[in-house]
């Protein structure tokens, strides 16, 4: 289907509007906050309290893990959740193509990533850390948080109308990728097939420009860090439409 | 006899499969610009899987849709329509203001027109005072009456309505009508899915009935109504009880069905059967306390057509 220029700027602002809705519903809550910031934050410090790292060594991880888990708290549940509550058919009556509800939906989960991801920064600075190459940070994030919010689109696909189970997915997915992506150890620490595996995770990268920006001291070079998170982002947007275009209709 | 208008609806052998299941066959129907069209048929025949695929929520299998000249399911066809899906809620987290602005963005209506439709659309509706409320607060009724001022925010041409008095109690549901009355008569096409034939008898012009994925009847319900044949009837109650098959053995009646204190009796011929039923009463020596000849109803119609028989 071929959009005009018009219809593409009307469809993108109707997009926005969805985004708004999804924050306003499902985003502004008090669990999806403590679920975005302190589980992360508790769940690292339990690995790193004791083993006498410096703070720019930490906040990458930190980062890292904030920008990961906002960004895919609550994407993969909001359209069960549509399904559910019976919004979902509203919706899909909507002059809206199917591409702008779930643009929308990658929408809100990355604009509340990108907000929530100032939370560790503003520690950062607050404990005297020194970020060495904001910009490139501050692209970074933009780039990770749009990267795993089309992650957590993909996860939504699954047609199903209860949260939990999506939830419960999205959980065995998201733990191993801590693992594997140089969060608690950097990725020049890991034996070599541990550094092999880590390439398959989108967080990779993203930590590792976090570790340029506050350690310089990255382990990849910086394109290769960019042009995997945008090379994983595409992929991640055009799956996550592909699958829910032939899911979508069978949630009604 | 459906050639000389420009038609809101314009279906052709539309069709839907569920797997096996075939949902609605190669259908075909024509709604006038400006007419409530009635779209009737029992649970799973396949009325709502023809609003969806009117309204562009699903795709049909087989066959075209048209409304007002595009496509069903392009965005031309969704801009000019609004909906009242069957099992749709608002967003219960939102008040209503808020649901009525999100559609408006969705529609693309400029913020002062949507305010100014809104305002005007919550004091219709008698909502005006709780637009600031949840819609989690809100009783069925209001929910119903929201959902139909979130369809008309974008000022459609063409309306759907599915079920929209399903589970409605009396007054809410006789508001709802009174509105699509006034709402028709400002020039709007309106379609609508029923099981309530009084509903669909008092509101529409024309009405469908389809029947496992099939149309079996397109006319006015009037016409339906007279189109049964032997469906014509006594409702009669008598002094004391009466033994039914006493009353089945009186010529002329087809059938005889028992509700509550009353005996309806079906006959090809009413005013025949009047006068048996009065012998029949002298001959028991009893009084008939009540005795009215009806006319076959569209809930006669409907259940003639749905249940195999024939017109």
């Amino acid at each position: 289907m071929t959009l005009s220029k018009t219809v593409l700027l009307a469809q993108t602002r109707r997009a926005f509007a969805i985004a708004g809705k999804d924050i306003r519903i499902y985003y502004l809550k008090g669990p999806v906050v403590i679920f975005g910031i302190l589980f992360p934050a508790f769940l690292y410090f339990s690995f790193v309290v004791g083993r006498n790292m410096d703070a720019d060594v930490m906040l990458p991880g930190l980062l890292g893990m904030v920008v990961f888990f906002t960004s895919t708290s609550i994407s993969p549940a909001v359209t069960p959740m549509e399904t559910a509550s019976k919004t979902l058919e509203r919706l899909m009556s909507c002059p809206v193509t199917p591409h702008t509800i779930i643009l929308g939906d990658i929408l809100a989960s990355f604009i509340f990533g990108l907000l929530i991801s100032i939370v560790p920064i503003i520690v950062s600075l607050a404990i005297g850390t020194s970020i060495q190459y904001p910009a490139l940070l501050g692209a970074g994030i933009i780039l990770a948080a749009f990267c795993f919010s089309a992650f957590g689109m993909i996860l939504a696909s699954v047609p199903t109308n209860k949260p939990s189970t999506v939830m419960l997915l999205t959980v065995m997915v998201k733990f191993p990728l801590l693992f594997i992506s140089g969060i608690f150890i950097p990725l020049g620490e890991l034996p070599s097939w541990g550094r092999i595996i880590s390439r398959i995770s989108p967080l990779t990268y993203f930590t590792d420009i976090a570790r340029h920006c506050f350690q310089n001291q990255g382990y990849l070079p910086i394109y290769i860090d960019i042009l995997a998170l945008i090379a994983f982002t595409i992929a991640f947007v055009f799956i996550a439409m592909r699958l829910h275009l032939r899911t979508m209709p069978r949630r009604i | 006899m459906e050639t000389n208008y420009n038609p809101a609806i314009e279906v052709s052998q539309l069709t839907k499969n569920y797997g096996e299941l075939l949902a609605v066959d190669h259908i075909d129907f024509r709604v006038e610009t400006g007419a409530i069209f009635g779209f009737l048929g029992p649970n799973g025949a396949g009325k709502t899987t023809t609003v969806r695929m009117l309204t562009g929520v699903i795709r049909s299998d087989e066959g075209s849709a048209q409304i007002m000249g595009h496509s069903a399911g392009s965005l031309n066809a969704k801009q000019i329509a609004g909906v009242v899906p069957e099992m749709a809620n608002a967003y219960l987290d939102l008040s209503g203001w808020n649901n009525l602005m999100l559609m408006a963005k969705l529609y693309g209506v400029s913020k002062d027109d949507a305010h100014k439709r809104a305002n005007e659309l919550l004091a219709k509706v008698e909502l005006a005072s709780r637009k600031g409320s949840l819609v989690q607060t809100y009783s069925k009724g209001m929910k119903q009456r929201l959902l139909l001022c979130m369809a008309l925010i974008s000022d459609p041409q063409i309306l759907f309505l599915d079920e929209p008095t399903s589970g409605l109690d009396v007054q809410s549901a006789r508001f709802i009508k009174n509105l699509l009355q006034d709402i028709n008569a400002r020039g709007k096409t309106i379609f609508l899915t029923t099981h309530d034939m009084d509903e669909a008898n008092q509101l529409c012009s024309r009405v469908a009935i389809i029947n496992k994925g099939k149309i079996v009847a397109i006319d006015t319900p009037e016409k339906l109504r007279m189109a049964i044949s032997g469906k014509h009837s006594i409702e009669i109650s008598f002094q004391y009880k009466v033994n039914t098959k006493d009353l089945e053995e009186i010529a002329g009646v087809t059938e005889v069905r028992l509700l509550g204190d009353k005996c309806r009796l079906y006959t090809p011929d009413p005013s025949d059967l009047a006068i048996r039923l009065v012998d029949y009463s002298k001959s028991k020596q009893m009084k008939i306390v009540s005795l009215n000849i009806l006319a076959p109803s569209l809930e006669d119609a409907f259940v003639a057509l749905t249940e195999g028989g024939k017109p």
